[in-house]
């Protein structure tokens, strides 16, 4: 870009970046603009959302329809709101992204470090996993958890989401390794490290970029899930995903806008905030292994 | 410490055939290394010695002991890498200490040892640094301080300095032929760069597709090549190689040559070929057993003189390699500046007759 800039007209590129950033601001303002409907919503009184347009600025603002999503509306027969199912996620999201990630990583060193006899045939059927829809494995994954008795428990859902999540971090690891010099755990055995210490003082550390992809791609699918959470969980053990559509769906009287919006922004939160916090590791470790280990 | 056996060591991938039998053997303190051309199998040797892969016949023997079925822990080796694969994640002190702590080195040693490799090639200043911090060289000096840092009794280095610019190279190779003639320990070495074979070695094995083609000491390859490929291979301009007949000279058997100016006969001494009269043999001699006119050898009746016509003439500084058309083939001498003529002219060549060799045309091979 400064190149550019430096063997044209100074007007004319002055014009040209006026043009890219308005041509931006419009993008991001087409984009967020359900995102402030939401906001703009949630801190209106139920009074002024019958009166008001939709995407008018709040005149007086209120949290009282965050505190009711959060502790008091009705999802269902219950009312005690989000705050119960949002910790049943974060207990969900926890143990499956860590153990997901641990094992993604594990596989990928053992597939591209440790070759052994039909270690391709392995990856590529693992690899496939990546491309079966949720819905088809309902079914069997539904028998699977009656046979072990983890039908309907948290126990299950956790089991589910890391065996539907191990293809990924599998993927994301492995193709991370492949760029990993195979010297280096050459080296080390030579200089006596064995298989776990191989993997614990040389390939995870160097591994940080891919974790954090693991972990956001985990974090963002889990947390987002609805259709495992509805199908495998049952009552109180329900995620957030599930109980927000009951919160919405829930039809005693007056549909509450407001609080719904408010209900779906706290859903919403957490992934945001991973965004945020760790939004360009992501970005860097997609690229990492085009670049070097 | 450190005699290296290999008996008759095979190893395949699959269906491919990629060592097929190969024997060496050194005494303790020796410098062996390996040469050969690219995809030839010596980094797959040295990862068998090292034993990071298995091999699927044949024995390897460190100091007495086979170790065909012992972990490259258990072997008493380090290794040195072409890429140096150093740890990314360490800094280079515990880059070097790595390996001492795994074996349960107490601290203080450590310490003590690693400060001794790293004042030795002169990488104190690094120690805190991690590896994407220094230079191609002193990362090359920390993956040898990495293997220096251990005492075992067989270093392996696999193209080592392959990955340096040629000045520097230069002067790593001297210092690690000071390294070695100071801590006499046995070191293999691989390389596809015969300069660095030649000065390093005191053995050399020269492979090719997966066969040692010749094992011995650097002037035993040089002198006395067992094959063509050796011939050609060592040596820098490589070995001349003239295609010609066998004539009775009498009391010996000569071959005939025409090098642009007539043709001429050079005698073979020691008696060789003179059952061969009439066949067709490839002469072999080296660039710098033709030379110029040395006064001083005219009476010597090992030396011959005859004309040659010049095609090329490249001054190298030092000599002018002067370039003649011999029955056809192109062929290198190694001239005084001074003495050298121009392409076109006619010069008188001195050959060394005592320097030739002669191989079988077809299969190669050094003729007795
Ligand atoms: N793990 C392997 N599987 C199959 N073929 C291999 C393997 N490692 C090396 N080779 C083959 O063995 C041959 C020798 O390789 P190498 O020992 O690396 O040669 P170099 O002499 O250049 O070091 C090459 O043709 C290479 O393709
Ligand atoms: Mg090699």
């Amino acid at each position: 870009m400064s190149s550019f800039s430096a063997d044209t007209p100074h007007s004319s590129s002055t014009m040209g970046r006026i043009f890219i950033y308005g041509i931006l601001l419009i993008v991001a303002g087409y984009f967020l603009l359900p995102l402030i409907v939401m906001l703009f919503t949630s801190v209106k009184s139920m009074e002024e959302i019958r009166t008001g347009s939709l995407i008018s600025f709040p005149t007086s603002i209120t949290f009282e329809a965050w505190s009711k999503a959060w502790s008091s509306a009705c999802t269902g027969v219950e009312c005690s709101g989000l705050s119960g199912y949002f910790w049943n996620s974060v207990w969900l999201v926890t143990p499956t992204v860590t153990i997901s990630t641990f094992l993604g990583a594990l596989n990928g060193y053992v597939l591209t470090k440790w070759n052994f006899k039909g270690a391709n045939v392995f990856f590529s059927m693992l690899l496939i996993g990546c491309f079966i829809p949720f819905q088809v494995i309902l079914l069997p994954m539904a028998r699977t958890l009656g046979f072990l008795g983890l039908a309907g428990t948290t126990t299950g859902l956790i089991m589910v989401h890391i065996i539907y999540g191990l293809s990924f971090t599998t993927l994301f690891f492995r193709n991370f390794y492949v760029s990993i010099p195979n010297e280096l755990v050459k080296a080390a055995k030579i200089d006596g490290a064995g298989f776990f210490m191989i993997f614990w003082k040389i390939m995870l550390p160097l591994s940080i970029p891919i974790i954090v992809v693991s972990v956001i791609w985990q974090f963002t699918q889990i947390w987002n899930d609805f259709l495992f959470g509805v199908v495998f969980s049952a009552g109180e053990a329900q995620p957030i995903t599930v109980a927000l559509n009951n919160l919405v769906n829930t039809s005693t009287g007056v549909k509450e806008y407001n609080v719904d919006m408010a209900a779906a922004i706290i859903a919403a939160l957490p992934t945001l905030f991973v965004y945020v916090v760790a939004g360009k590791y992501f970005v860097r470790g997609l690229t990492a292994g085009a670049v070097k280990g | 410490m450190g005699a290296l056996t290999i008996k008759n060591v095979c190893k395949s991938y699959g269906p491919v055939d990629i060592l097929k039998g190969i024997d060496i053997d050194i005494q303790a303190g020796e410098f062996l290394i390996l040469v050969g051309p690219s995809g030839c199998g010596k980094s797959t040797l040295l990862n068998m010695i090292a034993g990071l892969d298995g091999i699927t016949s044949g024995e390897i023997q460190i100091d007495g002991r086979v170790v065909n079925n012992l972990p490259p822990k258990d072997r008493d080796i380090a290794m040195v890498f072409q890429s140096y694969a150093l740890y990314p994640n360490m800094n280079i002190r515990r880059n070097i200490s790595f390996g001492l702590e795994i074996r349960k080195v107490p601290k203080s040693e450590q310490d003590r040892i690693v400060n001794e490799v790293a004042s030795m090639l002169q990488i104190d200043n690094l120690l805190d640094r991690k590896p994407s911090q220094l230079s191609g060289g002193q990362r090359q000096r920390v993956a040898m301080g990495r293997a220096l840092a251990r005492k075992p009794a067989l270093y392996l280095f696999d193209e080592p300095l392959s990955n340096l610019d040629a000045k520097l190279r230069v002067d790593m190779r001297t210092e690690i032929k000071m390294l070695h003639e100071r801590l006499k320990t046995t070191i293999v070495y691989v390389t596809h760069d015969q300069i660095e074979a030649m000065t390093l070695a005191d053995k050399i094995a020269v492979m090719k597709g997966g066969i040692v083609q010749q094992f011995g000491s650097p002037r035993q390859l040089y002198d006395d090549p067992s094959n063509m490929f050796v011939a050609g291979f060592m040596g820098s301009p490589s070995m001349n190689f003239v295609p010609c007949k066998v004539v009775d000279m009498g009391n010996e058997a000569g071959v005939e040559i025409d090098g642009g100016a007539g043709t001429f006969r050079l005698p073979i001494k020691s008696n060789q070929l003179k059952s061969s009269v009439g066949q067709e043999v490839m002469l072999g001699i080296r660039p710098e057993k033709v030379t110029h006119k040395i006064e001083s050898h005219l009476e010597d009746p090992n030396f011959h003189l005859a004309k040659c016509r010049v095609s090329i003439k490249e001054p190298t500084g030092p000599d002018t390699h002067i370039f003649v058309h011999m029955n056809g083939a192109k062929v290198v001498c190694r001239s005084n500046p001074d003495s050298a003529k121009e392409p076109g002219e006619e010069m008188e060549m001195m050959f060394d007759l005592s320097k030739m060799v002669f191989f079988d045309p077809k299969t190669e091979e050094r003729l007795v």
